[in-house]
């Protein structure tokens, strides 16, 4: 890479293309500088980013006074118009924290003052008023807080919608770029960032967003001040067989035995329920029939007939849940102008804006950069022809036919998207990365129609033979051996 | 203006193609079939082995040849195709649809008469809820080989295959013929679910070992499968404890199931029939909805491509006949119903009239059964029709042409199917 051989000096190298690095990306470029995202995967959103719940949580929640608590209370704020400028599906829909007792109703209570405290607006509800907002809930769910202010967002979009806008805005992305080595120069106080593919970066700060390794990333320079003990979730998605389903986000109470699991539409009206909460280890996001059976009979204390018959996919995500109780969002003491982010569980999606607003001012209080003059915090609108009109759906097919060719029938996504969807910055170059953008192989046939055509689209774009695209990472490469005939 | 078609056919595969060819021979010229794909013929296009049109044409054919001798036809007659097109909704009130491709744009569409032929889905992973990771190396059946047949690829060449339905079955002896390793195939249930004659010609000929009453109980490796865990299972479908296996392997190929296409029907308020989750069809295979029929896979899922045809000729001319002489007058409608022994019945119900000859039933039982007798029974369980038969099987579907039922004796009709 000729990044490195030009002794290009970065101004900022951040670590891991999840939520929180790509934000921090895209608030870093509203600032005149040098920077780059480092990302070992093939795409950005590719693993706690893109399994979790996909909530915007209201931050009735989290402890007064904690970290969680101000940036989840304040991202959910910023959110609605981040979701207008980076064009990413938001619906704020409220959610309902569901009590069955009087032990539940005294808990709902304390939640409505904590509430208050963290300045969110929440609610009591009684039996009547939760029913009218919800008829399909079971006669058992008798009280609720509701909390209007929570919202559900694509993680997948909100992810690559920061990423992109921070490259349209100057910021340089480098992906399959694994981190295995960072050194400081004591003489320079300048860091060394050495990466599998034998790339070195060099860069004046450094933000270490890692996620599930923010541990050991951190230990590659010093001695992290927190261990990260991955938690498991696993979750059904069903498919939008029915646009009411259930409206809102519906938690349930928690009580000593734990915090239930929540029953929540998903922008594109797909259904969730889930998630388990199991100890598990990095490597493992497998899903098992005991644990996907109890959650079921769990949801079933909010909904007697949840259709299972519509399930699509399962999934789990795993959590950088750390050995203390709150995120960590600091420069380090030992290591100027390195930046640990670590241990952004939930709400950490909720709180992305915030984080990277907050860790970039951080940076530009310690560098001074200078203003980018030419920001846009728009991110280009990405073309979605469910909201088009019959007469502007016909231009646009005239000006672009590849637009009246559709691809996926499932979710209705046209060549023309897939093709534009590949050409953006941060641009899909897998099967997988189509599918996080655009829902094409999303839905109910999970791909089996149109993945050999959306495989072929891809080669073309990107100029290079169809048995090169990958359905992830390096080594799933759909199309491994020529068959006789060939 | 609308443009106005007398007749759509929406799919261009086996049924669409056949239903198309039959409309013409009754008289129809004012056809349009809508095929989302890029060239008529559907599925058929992928199936290069043979076996196919025994019934219908009394010689063994590729899937090809047997979709050839439906697409000359329809090239002969000039009859008009849509191609990569995709149909958006239909409103059976206004009698129109909406559909889109690159050529046109966005158009709406008014008919007389729509058949309903979209053909059906795989099930998927997601679908069956298999545990595990979700790597790619996991396909359906049907996807994996219209990579091999279509593009020339193989997926993988450590092969585990779930399910013996008879893409998966076809699938095994294609893999191996291109020199993949085959490790087995697994299936929940206690019989195959397959045609006989795959297992012999597919599985048997090859060594291929068929595991009953196993499945998949995990799927390993995050980025690309690296290996399954298979396990027995008891009565109840459940894996028993002790019994895994890890299988290593670079591909598990899915033939666990197909299921109609049919959302658009449904979105539109065609009645569902909830065993087949196709539409809920009369004895002319029109729907609930005025003037719209339905048939081939996407009706119910058919084994033999010969059958597809056979009825979607029947929807093809009844269609026609609508179009041409408008609707007869009936005097009641018989509902239909079947037995325990059977998973479904088509049609759901029959309307009388006079020119009524014969009816065909399709149905598919539920467990094996030797030597049956099936009856149909009036609404007082007198029995008025009886047949014997040998061998039922679930992966074989019964298709009857049944003639002289005293309909007008008769407000119920039940069929049943026992065991002799």
């Amino acid at each position: 890479m000729s990044l490195n051989k030009n002794k290009n000096i970065f101004d900022c190298l951040i670590i891991g293309g999840g939520v929180i690095g790509c934000s921090i990306a895209r608030y870093l470029s509203r600032f005149k500088l040098n920077a780059i995202l480092l990302e070992k995967h093939s795409d950005v959103c590719e693993e706690v980013s893109s399994a979790n719940s996909a909530i915007v949580h209201s931050g009735y929640d989290p402890k007064p006074g904690t970290l969680k608590a101000k940036f989840n209370v304040l991202g959910n704020k910023m959110m609605e118009q981040v979701c207008k400028e980076l064009d990413v599906p938001y619906i704020k829909n409220g959610s309902l924290t569901i009590g069955f007792n009087e032990d539940d109703k005294l808990t709902l209570l304390d939640l409505v003052e904590r509430a208050k405290k963290n300045g969110v607006d929440a609610r009591f509800i009684e039996k009547e008023e939760l029913h009218e907002l919800e008829p399909i809930l079971n006669e058992e769910c008798k009280y609720a807080l509701l909390a209007k202010d929570s919202a559900i967002v694509s993680p997948f979009e909100l992810t690559v919608g920061f990423m992109e806008n921070a490259m349209d805005n100057g910021i340089n992305l480098a992906l399959n770029s694994e981190v295995i080595n960072i050194k400081r120069d004591e003489e320079t106080g300048l860091y060394h960032v050495y990466t599998k593919n034998n790339d070195e970066y060099i860069t004046k700060s450094l933000v270490n967003a890692t996620g599930l390794y923010s541990d050991k990333i951190t230990s590659l320079i010093e001695k992290p001040k927190y261990e990260i003990i991955p938690r498991k979730g696993e979750y059904i998605l069903l498919d939008h067989f029915n646009q009411n389903f259930v409206k809102h986000t519906l938690f349930m109470c928690p009580t000593k035995v734990g915090k239930g699991v929540l029953v929540s539409p998903t922008t594109s009206f797909n259904y969730i329920v889930g998630p388990s909460n199991e100890l598990t280890s990095i490597y493992d996001t497998s899903t098992d029939s005991f644990t996907l059976n109890e959650i079921k009979k769990v949801a079933s204390k909010l909904i007697k007939n949840i259709p299972y018959g519509e399930v699509i996919r399962t999934f789990a995500g795993t959590r950088p849940n750390p050995d203390i109780d709150d995120f960590i969002i600091e420069e380090s003491k030992e290591n100027p102008l390195f930046f640990n982010v670590g241990g952004i569980m939930s709400p950490g999606l909720a709180s992305s804006p915030a984080i990277g607003e907050y860790v970039s001012n951080l940076i530009q209080a310690k560098l001074n950069f200078e203003q980018n003059k030419n920001y846009n915090p728009e991110r280009r609108k990405v073309l979605k022809l469910s909201s088009l009109g019959k007469e502007q759906y016909n231009e646009l097919i005239k000006k672009n036919p590849a637009y009246g060719h559709i691809i996926c029938r499932c979710e209705k996504v046209s060549e023309g998207e897939i093709i534009d969807s590949i050409h953006r910055n941060c641009g899909a170059r897998t099967i997988k990365g189509i599918k996080k953008r655009l829902r094409a192989g999303f839905g109910k046939c999970q791909g089996c129609f149109c993945q050999d055509e959306v495989l072929k689209i891809l080669a073309r774009e990107l100029n290079v033979n169809i048995n090169q695209i990958c359905y992830k990472d390096e080594g799933s490469e759909i199309l491994k051996y020529p068959s006789k005939g060939e | 203006m609308n443009k106005q078609v007398d007749l759509v056919i929406i799919g261009g595969g086996s049924a669409g193609l056949s239903a198309a060819k039959s409309a013409y021979e009754n008289g129809i010229r004012d056809i349009l079939i809508i095929e989302r794909s890029s060239e008529l013929g559907g599925i058929l296009n992928q199936c290069i082995h043979n076996g196919f049109g025994l019934h219908k044409f009394k010689e063994e054919l590729t899937g090809p040849e047997y979709a050839y001798k439906y697409i000359s036809f329809i090239k002969e007659k000039n009859i008009p195709y849509l191609l990569d097109t995709l149909v958006y909704s239909i409103s059976s009130k206004a009698k129109e649809i909406t559909y889109s491709n690159s050529e046109e744009g966005y158009r709406t569409l008014n008919y007389k008469a729509l058949i309903f032929a979209a053909g059906c889905n795989e099930r998927t992973q997601g679908q069956i809820m298999i545990p595990g990771e979700r790597p790619n190396g996991v396909f359906t059946a049907g996807l994996a080989q219209r990579y091999l047949n279509i593009d020339g690829y193989l997926v993988g060449k450590n092969v585990y295959i779930l399910g013996s339905g008879d893409i998966g079955l076809i699938m095994a002896r294609r893999m191996k013929l291109e020199g993949a390793n085959v490790i087995g195939v697994s299936e929940i249930m206690p019989y195959s679910n397959g045609l006989n004659r795959n297992i012999v010609q597919c599985l048997n000929d090859f060594n291929i070992p068929l595991r009953l009453h196993n499945t998949v109980t995990k799927i390993h490796g995050i980025n690309q499968l690296e290996g399954i865990t298979i396990s027995d299972v008891d009565d109840n479908l459940i894996p028993i404890k002790g019994s895994e296996q890890f299988i290593k392997c670079d591909t598990l190929l899915l033939s666990i199931g197909l299921y109609p296409f049919n959302a658009m029907l449904k979105n539109c308020g065609a009645k569902v029939n909830l065993e087949t989750k196709g539409a809920y069809v009369d004895q002319n295979l029109e729907t609930s909805l005025d003037s719209i029929f339905s048939c081939g896979n996407v009706l119910h899922v058919h084994d033999l491509v010969d059958y597809v045809s056979l009825e979607s000729e029947l929807a093809g001319k009844n269609a026609a006949n609508l179009i041409l002489n408008g609707r007869e007058k009936y005097d009641k409608v018989i509902l239909t119903s079947h037995n325990e022994n059977m998973s479904y019945l088509l049609p759901n119900e029959i309307k009388v009239y006079e020119s009524l000859e014969n009816i065909l039933f399709s149905f598919r039982v539920k467990k094996p059964i030797s030597r049956a007798e099936i009856l149909f029974k009036d609404e007082n369980d007198k029995v008025i029709k009886k047949f014997n038969k040998a061998d039922l099987l679930p992966s074989e579907m019964v298709q009857l042409n049944v003639n002289n039922l005293p309909l007008n004796e008769i407000n119920q009709l039940k069929v049943e199917v026992r065991a002799l």
